[in-house]
């Protein structure tokens, strides 16, 4: 069981209170986007073994979006952040290099 | 290799069972191979066996960075079916299933194929329709499967609380040639028919990198020392997108846990395998007599082989729901197994951007019935560098094309 953080209700809270919603910081593509760029919009996928960005919903509490950073091989959770932002805050960085010395940061292509 | 016979037994029963061979070698790698196949699970072995049976291609070596059948393949709840909604899914499982038949024989080992029959309970209107849908695209397919009354289910399935409370049995899809297999030996099977026919199964040598030379596969460099190769298969179903990362391309592809548990072992009371998508959550009684019982998937990626909790006790509470039966049963064992999702939930049998470089991943939640007609296909591909009739709609391309083969409405969570 996973404890998450909501950043809005600020409460730590069980999994089960929270809906995964995939990949965080994928660029969104529209009208005048080639084949190739929809096709790693909608299907390609970092899948990393270790530090993944990802999108929560707080579904049974206050319905709000927000991201995480969490290791897919401990399951450990290195902080939650608004969605509303390109890029993972420096807070979460330093908390990944904690753990993970060699870690870097690469955005989405 | 000697065969497996009842007259063997008796033999070695008279000379204290010391005539029993290992049932494969394990060489020392060579330093060049004509086919590498990463991943000593099912895919992995069946396509070597399958090079080897239906292409005359021995020298092969397939690479594995645990031990043998120690994935997925030992992990599932050997649930065989082929009710599948879309005809290149029905084509491939039906072959699959097919072979499974008489696998036993060919591989002269006991794989444990019990066709009891497989039922998927429609537990809403909206599953109704889909199956009965399913079962009459199956019959166009040449699979034989039939939609069944409630009363019919109570009928081959005693147990089964039909007037549930909250989802009762409103009918089912059954095929009857469904069933299960013993899946450790499915991949010991394999491996001994490929290690007869001169293969080498080269266990704990991980792939650290992949070498390549103007985008054409070399070899791959693993914990035991660089390989080289003409053509590479990878068959390593959760950890494919790790392996894709050393090749320089990416999969649509995410890892997540699937779980499954076992009870403790009870007298004979179900002679079929029950599938009930709605409340995820399928169950089959093992020849030792545990309840083998398979769940739904953790919603996030994951490579942990454990999956949640709270996945079991929802599996659990259903299935006492439409079992009442099991509700004093004592669990003996849990476990996960990583699965890798494909957006549309079909599998990837594929050429790669890296030239001689194939792929065979992304079964999700349903591998281990496809891995007679996985290994079958992925070895027609790798011998003729093009993928044949029944791998071909299972292209990568698929998804930039939009040409997918959408099984997660008709198969759902559990395979």
């Amino acid at each position: 069981m996973l404890l998450l953080n909501c950043p809005y209700c600020n409460l730590s809270c069980e999994e089960t209170e929270f809906q995964a919603g995939g990949q965080a910081h994928l660029k969104r593509q529209s009208v005048g986007s080639s084949d190739q760029e929809f096709e790693s919009y909608l299907f390609a996928r970092k899948n990393p073994k270790g530090v993944h960005f990802e999108r929560w919903q707080h579904v049974n509490g206050c319905g709000k979006w927000f991201h995480i950073a969490r290791s897919t091989v401990t399951l450990e959770i290195f902080g939650s952040y608004s969605a509303q932002t390109l890029s993972p805050p420096k807070q979460i960085r330093v908390n990944i290099n904690k753990k993970l010395p060699e870690w870097r940061w690469e955005s989405s292509k | 290799m000697k065969r497996y016979s009842s007259f063997a037994i008796v033999r070695e029963a008279f000379r204290n069972h010391s005539g029993w061979k290992k049932a494969w070698e394990s060489p020392i790698p060579k330093k060049k191979y004509d086919v590498v196949i990463v991943g000593a699970g099912g895919h992995g072995l069946a396509t070597a066996y399958y090079l080897g049976k239906n292409h005359g291609i021995t020298n092969v070596a397939v690479l594995e960075k645990g031990w043998l059948g120690g994935g997925n393949t030992g992990r599932n709840t050997t649930i065989i079916r082929s009710n599948y909604l879309q005809d290149p899914s029905a084509a491939i499982y039906e072959k699959s299933r097919s072979l499974y038949e008489n696998l036993s024989q060919d591989l002269n080992y006991n794989l444990m194929f019990s066709p009891r029959g497989v039922m998927m309970l429609a537990q809403t209107e909206h599953e109704v329709r889909g199956y009965k849908r399913t079962a009459m695209a199956n019959a166009l397919q040449g699979v034989p499967t039939e939609y069944i009354s409630p009363e019919k289910v109570k009928e081959l399935c005693p147990i089964i609380n039909i007037s549930g409370p909250r989802y009762p049995v409103l009918g089912a899809l059954w095929q009857a040639r469904g069933g299960t297999a013993r899946h450790d030996a499915v991949a010991w099977g394999y491996a001994r028919k490929c290690s007869d026919m001169g293969m080498h199964i080269l266990q704990q040598k991980e792939v650290t990198s992949i070498i390549s030379k103007n985008g054409r596969i070399g070899g791959v460099a693993t914990t035991g020392g660089d390989i080289l190769c003409d053509k590479l298969c990878i068959v390593v179903a959760g950890h494919s997108g790790a392996l894709a990362e050393m090749g320089g391309f990416r999969l649509p592809l995410e890892s997540v846990a699937l779980q499954a548990l076992v009870s403790e072992p009870i007298k004979p009371v179900m002679d079929v395998v029950v599938m009930a998508n709605t409340v995820h959550g399928y169950m089959s009684q093992s020849d030792k007599g545990e309840m083998v019982i398979g769940g739904g998937a953790d919603g996030y990626n994951n490579y942990t082989q454990r999956g949640s909790f709270h996945h079991i006790e929802e599996t659990v509470r259903s299935l006492v729901e439409t079992f009442p039966m099991i509700s004093r049963l004592k669990m003996l064992r849990q476990w996960g197994g990583i699965v890798d999702m494909t957006g549309d939930r079909s599998p990837i049998i594929s050429k790669t951007p890296l030239e001689n470089c194939f792929i065979n991943c992304g079964w999700g939640t349903g591998g281990f019935k496809a891995i007679p007609g996985s290994g079958w296909a992925t070895a027609e591909m790798v011998a003729s560098g093009e993928a044949g009739p029944l791998a071909s709609p299972f292209s990568l391309n698929r998804f930039k094309e939009g040409r997918f083969i959408d099984e997660s409405v008709a198969a759902g969570v559990a395979h």
